[in-house]
């Protein structure tokens, strides 16, 4: 049965590319640039994939959904900005400060859900119109000044674990929260459903509605997160913080598997997909690239990535296919006569 | 013998045709009723009133001698009416557990955080599981089953909620033999332990075989519904049919020349059709007959360059073609009239002239500046809106959406008549279109046929074929399975092929 195991590497290869891709680009590394492969780097190297990994985890919600959220970017910038006016203005401490945050940062999402579930606009203009608008409100805020930080969050920002920044480790808590939404609640398997056949969901009881509104909201505190957890370490919010990196979020996430149609996704992969970017990022600086040809080799990984993406989409639609009739050396399709003769049992290889 | 469920005197009509007149049904409890009719007999649409899809235009429903008036589909569940459809609804993404459970997962408790209990969710999907006879695990994802294995999973989604009534619209064609006899097994344990159980296939010998009384549709009419001892299939078959032809289509002006325009040579594609030979020659109007699934789109698609074959050859004016795809048969002049116009046929927020004038853009276009001669085309369009009787208002402005569904039917027709075809493949063009306008289609698949052009038309009313056509094909699982000439136009006859219940052996045999 060589077409069958020549068929099985192939599906293998498709659902696991980004792994693959992952392993070789850190072999590559590991091999030919010299200091790439230690602990030190690694760390290094998680820590600033972090930002865009929480965004990306975010992003794979409303992805899920078969959305997008192109205003994740202007979102950061703007929960910082109101996070930091406040800290330096009325000395409010940190831990509040991270509140404020997290709460503009949700209400963003709740509009950016209201808009694309009550007034039933695409989900790609009300995002784009949200992120405009995030970015002006903020520089009308400062007055298009940056805002510097008062000492005390640099303390936070500077706070370790065991030896692990905390951009590391809201990274992690991120992740398994991520997880558990995902693969351990309801809502979570519901949303792969509504991404998968939304009118079906709709059918089967599900509230399509509320579910899309969520990850809206969901997508909305990740970015109100990374927008203070940066600030505290660059200590300062300039009118482009955060600009762009919704590109870079999308990227990182549908490198990590997640299907820009809907209903293929995970948090895990995002993550990925966000370290994979990072370690591109980090070994062409390591390899001492030229600094303008950095660019395009991360593109050439993003493309790569997608290509695979389109591949594994176009093997799914062929698999939907409708059968008509049980030819011979198709033992699993279906006959619609009793009269036919009982198919082959499948042999297994 | 108790009834648990009856119609009274339902009927629904969609833009002024009956689709169900004047039904009065019974369903008993611990019973099986198979319910069968020809394609558009009205069975589908009396299913949808009962499942709260849609809601009739008179008369009533009874449940358990309660009135019974669904407004979606979920009240028809909340009143214990499962109801399997023909196409799957299920979320290939996710496992058959979460399936099953999607609108009301088992859960519990670690701590303060609640989780989906997944050992729950197995347990109780694995009983569901052997009792449907579908030997996965419960979290197998359904994208990785075969096409029955994902029957049998909605199956087991609709009957892990305790129905009283289940209804199977077509279960069976994606099954495989066993499936299906383990498909009648549990038919038979539901209607033991008391339910009612509604069946409707094409398959006369399965209906025969399993239903404890059956009923028949004829044009949204109940023509009978008797014990099944005594229903003989030819009977049934006789009842399916049977309306005489009045004058509902044009004097026949075309005459078949002896060209041969289109040859397909033993052409099979795994899983849809297989070892087709058809000929068509000019002049001619070739009826394709075949009931649902029974491979005919497909068949037409393939011709048209739409999907890839595997296997045998096709010419086109005695030339083999080379490359199978849409533009090399738009060179072809082969033209292909949708059977789902909404989706396929039309751009219906786009005005009738642009529509019309689509496909034939590029003829219109300076071959050096490629400037489109505005003026030309639209007297085109409305040279054309003219011939097909096009009753619109300006067809410049006009959306193909506001127009009635013959209206855009013509405009359809009209899009590839400006390509001047030579072959036309028109599937299924009069569906939904008003008896005023089908008698307009058909003068202008006459006219068609009398300038010499080939038209291959597919159709599920039998009715139409023997009105229009020269040569009637029937398929069936793929496979021509039956030719008959217009002296041997027999409505029984043509339907038994189609069923596969040959009174004598179908001209291309089943190998």
């Amino acid at each position: 049965m060589r077409r069958l195991s020549e068929s099985r590497l192939f599906n293998f290869i498709i659902n696991n590319s980004t792994g693959i891709l992952f392993v070789v680009i850190l072999a590559f590394f590991a091999l030919t640039a010299q200091n790439f492969f230690s602990l030190d780097n690694a760390l290094s190297i998680i820590k600033n994939a972090s930002f865009i990994g929480v965004l990306a985890v975010g992003m794979t919600f409303v992805l899920l959904t078969a959305g997008i959220d192109l205003s994740v970017g202007s979102n950061m910038y703007l929960s910082a900005v109101v996070a930091g006016l406040l800290m330096r203005q009325f000395d409010i401490p940190v831990w509040m400060g991270l509140l404020t945050a997290l709460s503009i940062g949700g209400l963003y999402g709740l509009f950016n859900g209201f808009c694309v579930v009550v007034l039933r606009i695409v989900p790609f203009m009300v995002t784009l119109a949200t992120l405009v608008m995030g970015r002006g409100i903020g520089t009308f805020l400062t007055q298009s000044e940056q805002v510097d930080l008062p000492e005390r969050v640099n303390e936070f920002g500077q706070l370790r674990l065991l030896g692990i920044p905390m951009p590391v480790i809201v990274f992690l808590i991120v992740l398994l929260i991520a997880i558990y939404i995902l693969r351990y609640t309801p809502l979570g398997r519901q949303m792969y459903a509504v991404g998968n056949d939304p009118d079906a969901a709709k059918k089967a009881g599900v509230n399509t509605d509320r579910v899309i509104w969520s990850v809206y909201v969901i997508s909305g505190i990740a970015a109100g997160l990374v927008g203070f957890v940066l600030a505290s370490q660059v200590m300062r919010v300039d009118r482009s913080f955060g600009e762009s990196y919704e590109l870079d979020a999308i990227a990182a996430a549908v490198i990590g598997g997640t299907s820009l149609f809907g209903g293929v996704g995970s948090a895990l992969g995002a993550v990925f997909g966000a370290i994979l970017l990072q370690m591109v990022e980090a070994g062409l600086v390591f390899r001492s690239v030229n600094l303008y040809l950095q660019p395009m080799v991360k593109a050439l990984v993003i493309f790569i990535a997608v290509f695979f993406d389109g591949i594994r989409t176009a093997n799914i639609a062929q698999q939907r296919r409708r059968y008509i009739r049980n030819d011979l050396d198709d033992t699993d399709a279906p006959v619609s006569s009793a009269s036919l003769p009982e198919p082959k049992p499948v042999s297994e290889s | 013998m108790t009834i648990l469920f009856e119609t009274r005197s339902l009927t629904k009509s969609f833009f002024g045709i009956t689709a169900v007149n004047n039904i009065s049904l019974e369903v008993e409890e611990g019973k099986i009723l198979g319910l069968i009719g020809q394609n558009g007999a009205g069975k589908s649409t009396l299913m949808n009133l009962i499942g709260g899809v849609h809601q009739p235009d008179s008369g009533q429903m009874l449940l358990a001698d309660k009135a019974y008036t669904p407004r979606n589909p979920a009240d028809a569940k909340q009143a214990g009416i499962a109801f399997i459809h023909q196409e799957l609804n299920l979320f290939t993404n996710l496992t058959i557990a979460e399936n099953i459970f999607i609108d009301g997962f088992p859960t519990r408790r670690i701590g303060p955080i609640r989780f989906i209990d997944r050992g729950q969710l197995k347990r109780e999907t694995a009983s569901i599981l052997e009792w449907v006879g579908l030997d996965v695990p419960a979290d197998t994802v359904i994208e990785t089953m075969s096409p029955g294995e994902r029957q049998l999973a909605e199956i087991a989604k609709a009957l892990y909620f305790d129905a009283r009534i289940i209804i199977f619209d077509e279960p069976t064609t994606s099954l495989t033999a066993r499936e299906t006899e383990r498909l009648f097994e549990i038919m038979r344990q539901l209607r033991d332990t008391g339910k009612a159980v509604i069946y409707i296939s094409h398959i006369l010998k399965d209906i025969a075989a399993i239903s404890d009384s059956i009923a028949v549709m004829r044009d949204g009419v109940l023509m009978a519904q008797e014990s099944a001892e005594s229903f003989t299939i030819d009977r049934m078959i006789n009842l399916m049919v049977g309306r005489k032809l009045e004058q509902l289509y044009p004097p026949k002006t075309a005459q078949s020349e002896p060209d041969t325009l289109l040859q397909v040579k033993n052409v099979s594609a795994k899983g849809l059709v297989k070892d087709i030979d058809l000929s068509l020659r000019g002049g001619e109007i070739l009826g394709l007959f075949g009931l649902m699934g029974s491979g005919r789109t497909e068949l037409a698609r393939i011709i048209f360059g739409l999907d890839q074959f595997d296997a045998g050859e096709i010419y086109v004016e005695g030339k083999r073609r080379t490359a199978n795809s849409i533009r090399n048969s738009i060179k072809n002049r082969i033209a292909f009239v949708t059977e789902n116009r909404r989706e396929e046929g039309l751009l219906m927020n786009v005005s009738i002239a642009d529509n019309t004038t689509l496909v034939s853009l590029p003829q219109f276009a300076n071959d050096l500046t490629l400037y489109v001669n505005q003026q030309a085309l639209s007297d085109a369009a409305q040279q054309a809106s003219q011939i097909l009787q096009l009753k619109s208002g300006d067809i410049t402005t006009q959306a193909a959406k506001a127009l009635s569904g013959g209206n855009q039917q013509k405009v359809v027709i009209a899009k590839w008549l400006l390509n001047e075809p030579m072959i036309f493949i028109m599937d299924e063009p009069t569906r939904g279109v008003d008896v005023g306008a089908k008698y307009e289609i058909y003068t202008i698949i006459d006219q068609l046929a009398a300038i010499g052009s080939g038209v291959l038309f597919i159709s599920s009313e039998i009715e139409e074929l023997i009105g229009m056509c020269d040569r009637i094909l029937v398929m069936s699982q793929g496979e021509v399975v039956g030719e008959f000439t217009r002296s041997e136009f027999d409505e029984e006859r043509i339907l038994r092929a189609a069923f596969r219940e040959g009174e004598e052996k179908p001209h291309a045999a089943v190998k």
